[in-house]
């Protein structure tokens, strides 16, 4: 294993500096989930058909967003962003112009989970809700949200996960992070006990996500 | 129709979905103030839709009905909420929020006053602790509906149901899911809430021994018609009657 430890002497730091993007990237791209994506799950799960506030045009127009931003394959959505990338930030290269796509795929993704999970909640509760004079904003905070939080946090922990995965290819616009990281000075330079071991803390990122995700999500949980 | 007291008034009520299915026909009955009324039939006969009718999750078709003196289809949705606010509903499944507690559930019923009916927190956490001692929970304030057995989260359901002091009690079928020693304490807890509160009692049920342990009166409904109401004895002694006891009567032991 000498070359690898030569390898991580010489790339340590761009290894760190890239661990850093890769974080920045996910931080950035789950706020925006939890800020744009649950509100948007929630409203395509209150405004659906036989739902708590049904509208067909909110609706469709949320459906549509989320079904379509999912459909995309990830790097064309990346190369599709461009122009508006281009017009948010002034450039479309770098970690947060690269991010800026990466947060339309978080809110999407998140969307649905959180409409999926809403959808599961016994029908019961948006009843009594409504049998108990709730308005619009008590019934989701005080009867519709603390049924769905244990949900809510485990499907945040698959979507870092997904997230951290959509992230490895925004090398392509200059994002960095740890997948370009890989690709850059594992692949392209054939050092593979490099790219190997940057798999393997990519491998360990996940699996610590998702054991904090899980253990929490069982905490909230008194079902 | 002249004004009345009674609580809850129906004359030629009917409703029709919107696939054309009758599911009531001219309905006529008045609930009065402080009885227990029961309403009773086989799926099918109409018990959901009147129930939905009262909670006004369904407007009538046709007839008038009268509510705490209010025709639900006429109110402006705040009016809706405020008289829904007057109104406790028990359900069959119950629907307790599993992640909060047994007092949190109890509390939603005074949380979602408005900030001029708003009560103070410790004031709401007295009434709602009186309201679970009343129903025969009291030390289980903390637990989470999971840790209870099915008559103790119903009961839940009734003290969330009582804690706002509703004028109408709705209950549908209360004690279906429940076993016959637990289905009396149930009961026994529904005659209380009417004694003490003076709340007016709707229950209804597909289970004949509900309607002769507790109804003063019944009204018997099938193919979405009212056939009969009929005035009962209150059957008093249950109450003391064990398991086996009933079991040795029942089966003639």
């Amino acid at each position: 294993m000498t070359g690898l430890g030569e390898s991580l002497g010489r790339r340590g730091e761009d290894l760190l500096e890239a661990l850093g993007e890769t974080g920045y990237m996910l931080v950035v791209s789950l706020a925006a989930a939890v800020v744009l994506g649950l509100p948007l799950g929630m409203l395509v799960y209150l405004t659906r058909r036989g739902g708590t506030a049904p509208n067909r045009v909110v609706w469709w127009v949320g459906n549509l967003f989320i079904n379509i931003v999912r459909s995309f394959p990830f790097l064309l959505l990346v190369v599709f962003l461009i122009p508006v990338t281009r017009l948010v930030y002034g450039t479309t290269f770098g970690t947060p112009a690269a991010t800026f796509s990466l947060c339309f795929v978080a809110v999407a993704i998140y969307a649905r989970l959180v409409e999926q999970i809403l959808r599961e909640i016994n029908p019961g509760i948006p009843r009594v809700a409504r049998t108990m004079g709730a308005t619009l904003p008590q019934t989701i905070v005080r009867f519709l949200l603390p049924e769905a939080i244990p949900g809510l946090v485990y499907a945040l922990t698959s979507a870092t996960i997904s997230l951290l995965s959509y992230s490895t290819v925004l090398g392509v616009v200059g994002g960095g992070g740890i997948g370009d990281f890989a690709l850059r000075y594992g692949y392209q330079e054939y050092d593979y006990p490099l790219m190997y071991f940057t798999i393997a803390v990519i491998l360990a990122v996940v699996l610590i996500v998702q054991s904090i995700g899980h253990r929490l999500s069982v905490r909230l949980d008194h079902r | 129709m002249p004004p009345t007291d009674d609580p809850i008034t129906l004359s030629g009520v009917g409703v029709t979905y919107s696939g054309g299915a009758r599911a009531l026909v001219d309905i006529d009955l008045a609930v009065t103030s402080g009885e227990i009324f029961g309403v009773i039939g086989e799926s099918g006969a109409g018990k959901s839709t009147l129930l939905s009718l009262l909670t006004a999750e369904v407007g009538a078709t046709a007839g008038t009905v009268r509510v705490l003196g209010h025709d639900p289809a006429g109110l402006s949705r705040a009016a809706l909420r405020g008289l829904r606010r007057r109104i406790g509903v028990v359900f069959q499944g119950v629907h307790l929020l599993a992640n909060r507690t047994v007092r949190q559930n109890v509390a939603l019923a005074l949380d979602l006053r408005g900030p001029r009916g708003r009560v103070p927190a410790s004031e709401r956490r007295g009434a709602v602790d009186d309201m679970l001692g009343f129903v025969g929970l009291a030390g289980r304030e903390d637990a989470y509906p999971s840790q209870l057995s099915g008559g103790q989260r119903q009961r839940v359901g009734i003290a969330r149901a009582l804690v706002a002091r509703p004028d109408i009690l709705l209950c549908d079928e209360p004690t279906s899911s429940l076993d016959a020693t637990t289905t009396d304490g149930v009961l026994t807890l529904l005659r209380e809430a009417r004694d003490r509160f003076g709340t007016t009692v709707v229950v209804v049920t597909h289970d004949l021994t509900v309607v002769r342990r507790i109804c003063d009166r019944v009204a018997l409904f099938a193919d979405g018609r009212l056939r009969e109401i009929l005035s009962v004895e209150p059957d008093a002694g249950f109450a003391e009657e064990t398991y086996l006891d009933r079991a040795r009567r029942e089966l003639g032991a």
